[in-house]
C-alpha cells in the first residue's frame, strides 16, 4: 500500500491522517497538542506507524495548522500550507460541489466560500475569539458537564433563552444571570449556541453569500447544538463530514499528493523522525529595541531552522534556500 | 528647543530634513518597537486606536533622549486623530513630562498658513529659507516614495531572499544622510544603483495587490506587521493607495505639485458607492479600491487600526464593490496583538486564492 501523510498542528489538537492513493482516509489520529508541538508530531507519527500494516510506502507528507512550519521542518514536508487552503481542498474533495465551509476550531473560526471548486472568499476571526471551541470548553467546565455531552443536552431544549453573543465576557454574565433566574440548563446551552452562531455570522459571514451545500467542520462540529443553531439561522441543511475534526490533515495529505506529483519524489525523512531528538531553544536578540524572541530548532545539535525575528537577520541565514511558506 | 515628532514609517526622513535644514535641534524617537508599544499601551485609554498608543510611546522615548517640544499634526474630525495631539499632551503632563506642544493644523485655504507655523518653530529664519526647507523635506519624501515603489517591484522578483530588503535599507540610509538638495540628488542616483544590483527574475509571474486603508497603518510597517515585506516574500507586487508625498501634496500644499496621484482622483472613483467625506481616508479607500480593480489588480488588502470609524464605513461598502468588479478583498485589523502566525495564515490563504483564480482565468 502507498499513500500520503497529512499533519495538522493546531493550537489545541494535533491531527495525523494517512490517505491511500485512491484518496481513502485511514487511521485518523487526534491528539492534544498540549503546548508541545514537536512531541505531538512525533507521537502522532509513532501511533500511525504502529497502526499501519508492514510494507506501507509513504509517497509524501504535508503539514498545516499554526504549527505547520515547525512540523514541516521536522518531517521535511513536501507541502507546507495554511489551514484555510488545506480545509478548502479537503472539503471540495470529500464533499464535491461544496459552496460554503463553516469551520470552528479551538482558537479560531473561519468561513470559506467556494465557487466551482475554487476558493472565492474567506474570512477568519480577527480581534475576537468569542464563539470558538475554547470558550465552549470553558463554559462546559464551569457548568461541570463534559464537553462531549454539551450538544446532546442543548438539543433537548424547546425554548432557547436569549444570550448576548457579541462578547464572550458578556455572554458569560448573561448565562449566569439566566441560570440564577432558574432557567433550564438545556435552554441556556441552546441559547449559547444560538448566540455564538449569531456572533459567527455577523463577524465572519457579513457580506458573504452563504449557499448550499454547507459543510461544518472543525472540532466544534461535534457539538450537535451548534449544528442545529446553524441550521436554524441559515435555514439550510448543514453537512458534517465523517472526518470533520481532521479535515485540515486530510487537506495537507491532498496537497502533499499534488506537490509530489509536480516534483516527482518526496523529501520525507521517514518514521525515524519520531525517535530523533529535536530541541527547540530560543534567545532574545539584542540587536534593537524589538528584542525579538528568536526560536531555533536543532536536530542532533545542528540548527535546522530559525524564526521569530522581525528583521530577518537570523532567519534569512538558515532559511535562504528553503523558503518557509 | 529640542523638537521631536511621532514616527509613521519613513516620515522621519523628510521631517528631519526639513527641520535640520532650518537649524532646529531634532530628536528622532527610537524606531517604533515592542517597547514603544508597551509604553503607549500602558498610558493610553484602552479604547484609543493603535496610532495614539504608538505616538505616545514615541514621545516618551524621545523625552528620555532629551526632547522638550512635540510637533504633532492636527485635524478636524470626524476621525478622532484631530484631537490626539491634545490628549497625548495631557497624558504626558499627568505623567510629569512637561513638554511644549506645537500642533500643525492642516491649512484650510493656502499652504502659507503652515509656513507661518514652521517659521515660528525655526525662530527667526527668513521666508525664503522656510520655503527652501519645506521644499527639501518634500523632495526627500518623493525620493523615499520612489525607493519604496522600487522595492515593491524588486521584492517578489529577487533571486535570493532578503537581498531586496538589504539593498532598500542601505539606500534609505543614504537618502536620510543627505543634508542638502545637491547631496540628495547624488544619493538618489546612488540609491537607484544599489537597487539595480539586486538580482531579479524579471520574467517571473507575480500577483499584483493594492493595499488600501488608513494612512498610519498603511505607511508604518511596525503597525501593520510588515505586511508589504511579507507579501513581497510570498511573490506579490504591492502598490499602496497612499504615499507620503501624495499626502503632503494633497493636504499641505493643497495640490500645488503636479504629476502625483491626487485625493480627488480617488474620491471621484468612490462616487457610485460613497459620495460623502466620512473622515480619515474612508472615501479614498473605496475610490482607490475601484481604481486598482480597473487597473487590473488581482486583489486588494484593506488595513486599519481596530475601532477606526472611517475605515469601518469603507469596510462595509467594499463587499458590494468587490462583487461589481469581481476582485477579492481581505480586511486586516491592526491592534496590540503581534502574533505573526495568524497574519501569515491569512496572507498566505489570500495569495493562494488569488493564484488559483488567476490560473483558472488564464486557462479559459
Amino acid at each position: 500500500m502507498k499513500g500520503y501523510i497529512g499533519i495538522d498542528v493546531g493550537s489545541v489538537s494535533t491531527n495525523v491522517v494517512f490517505m491511500d492513493e485512491d484518496g481513502i482516509v485511514r487511521d485518523p489520529i487526534y491528539l492534544r497538542t498540549q503546548g508541545q508541538p514537536i512531541t505531538a508530531v512525533q507521537k502522532g507519527l509513532r501511533k500511525l506507524r504502529e497502526s499501519m500494516p508492514p510494507g506501507v510506502k509513504i509517497r509524501g507528507v504535508g503539514t498545516t495548522g499554526s504549527g505547520r512550519s515547525l512540523a514541516g521542518i521536522i518531517v521535511r514536508a513536501d507541502a507546507i500550507k495554511n489551514e484555510i487552503t488545506a480545509h478548502a481542498v479537503a472539503s471540495s474533495t470529500l464533499v464535491p460541489g461544496v459552496q460554503t465551509i463553516l469551520e470552528i476550531g479551538g482558537q479560531d473560526s473561519k468561513i470559506i466560500i467556494l465557487r466551482s471548486g475554487v476558493v472565492s472568499d474567506f474570512s477568519m476571526n480577527n480581534v475576537c475569539a468569542a464563539g470558538t471551541g475554547s470558550f465552549l470548553d470553558q463554559q462546559a467546565a464551569r457548568l461541570n458537564i463534559p464537553i462531549e455531552e454539551f450538544g446532546e443536552i442543548a438539543l433537548k431544549s424547546k425554548t432557547p433563552v436569549g444570550i448576548a453573543g457579541r462578547c464572550a465576557v458578556f455572554a458569560e454574565s448573561d448565562m449566569i444571570h439566566k441560570q440564577q433566574m432558574g432557567c433550564d440548563l438545556s435552554d441556556i446551552l441552546a441559547g449559547l449556541c444560538e448566540a455564538l452562531v449569531r456572533n459567527y455570522l455577523n463577524n465572519l459571514g457579513k457580506g458573504k453569500e452563504i449557499l448550499s451545500p454547507v459543510v461544518f467542520q472543525g472540532g466544534v462540529a461535534a457539538n450537535m447544538g451548534m449544528v442545529r443553531a446553524f441550521e436554524k439561522a441559515l435555514r439550510l441543511p448543514i453537512q458534517v463530514p465523517t472526518y470533520y475534526n481532521v479535515m485540515g490533515a486530510v487537506g495537507a495529505a491532498l496537497l502533499a499528493r499534488e506537490a509530489v506529483a509536480k516534483k516527482g519524489q518526496s523529501q520525507f525523512k521517514g518514521f525515524l523522525v519520531s525517535d530523533t531528538e529535536y530541541k527547540a531553544g530560543s534567545f532574545e536578540c539584542s540587536g534593537c529595541a524589538n528584542q525579538c524572541e528568536v526560536v531555533e530548532i536543532a536536530e542532533g545539535g545542528i540548527i535546522i531552522a530559525r524564526w521569530g525575528d522581525r528583521c530577518g537577520k537570523w532567519g534569512n541565514v538558515i532559511n535562504q534556500k528553503e523558503k518557509i511558506s | 528647543m529640542r523638537a521631536t515628532f511621532p514616527h509613521m514609517g519613513n516620515l522621519y526622513i523628510s521631517i528631519k530634513a526639513m527641520l535640520q535644514y532650518l537649524g532646529v535641534d531634532v530628536v528622532i524617537p527610537p524606531p517604533s518597537s515592542k517597547k514603544t508599544l508597551a509604553l503607549g499601551v500602558k498610558y493610553s485609554p484602552e479604547f484609543a486606536c493603535l496610532p495614539l498608543k504608538l505616538n505616545l510611546g514615541n514621545f516618551i522615548e524621545a523625552r528620555e533622549l532629551g526632547a522638550d517640544t512635540i510637533i504633532m499634526a492636527g485635524g478636524c474630525g470626524p476621525c478622532r486623530f484631530g484631537y490626539y495631539a491634545q490628549i497625548e499632551h495631557a497624558i504626558l503632563k499627568d505623567l510629569g513630562y512637561e513638554m511644549e506642544l506645537i500642533v500643525l493644523e492642516p491649512p484650510e485655504r493656502h499652504a502659507s498658513e503652515l509656513m507661518v507655523k514652521i517659521r515660528h518653530i525655526s525662530g527667526s529664519r527668513s521666508w525664503w529659507q522656510v520655503y527652501q526647507a519645506v521644499r527639501f523635506g518634500f523632495q526627500k519624501a518623493r525620493t523615499v516614495d520612489d525607493l519604496e515603489m522600487n522595492v515593491f517591484y524588486t521584492r517578489p522578483r529577487e533571486l535570493t531572499q532578503g537581498n531586496a530588503d538589504a539593498a532598500y535599507q542601505e539606500a534609505l540610509k543614504l537618502i536620510d544622510l543627505a543634508s542638502n538638495p545637491a547631496e540628495l540628488k547624488e544619493s538618489r542616483s546612488k540609491a537607484a544603483m544599489i537597487m539595480k544590483r539586486v538580482a531579479m527574475d524579471e520574467k517571473k509571474p507575480v500577483l499584483k495587490v493594492g493595499v488600501i486603508g488608513e494612512i498610519y497603518t498603511l505607511l508604518d510597517p511596525f503597525s501593520n506587521q510588515d505586511i508589504e515585506r511579507r507579501l513581497g516574500s510570498l511573490g506579490v507586487e504591492v502598490n499602496r493607495s497612499i504615499y507620503l508625498s501624495e499626502w503632503i501634496n494633497d493636504h499641505i500644499f493643497l495640490g500645488l505639485a503636479k504629476g502625483l496621484r491626487s485625493k480627488k482622483e480617488a474620491c471621484s472613483a468612490a462616487h457610485p458607492y460613497l459620495r460623502h467625506f466620512v473622515g480619515g481616508h474612508g472615501q479614498e479607500t473605496v475610490g482607490s479600491a475601484v481604481n486598482y480593480a480597473r487597473a487590473g489588480y488581482d486583489g486588494l488588502i484593506q488595513v486599519f487600526p481596530f475601532t477606526c470609524m472611517p475605515e469601518i464605513v469603507a469596510e462595509s461598502i467594499l463587499p458590494v464593490m468587490s462583487k461589481d468588479y469581481s476582485i477579492p478583498v481581505l480586511t486586516l485589523i491592526m491592534d496590540e496583538h503581534t502574533g505573526e502566525a495568524g497574519l501569515m495564515t491569512r496572507l498566505e490563504a489570500f495569495v493562494d486564492l488569488l493564484d488559483r483564480r488567476k490560473t483558472v482565468k488564464e486557462a479559459l
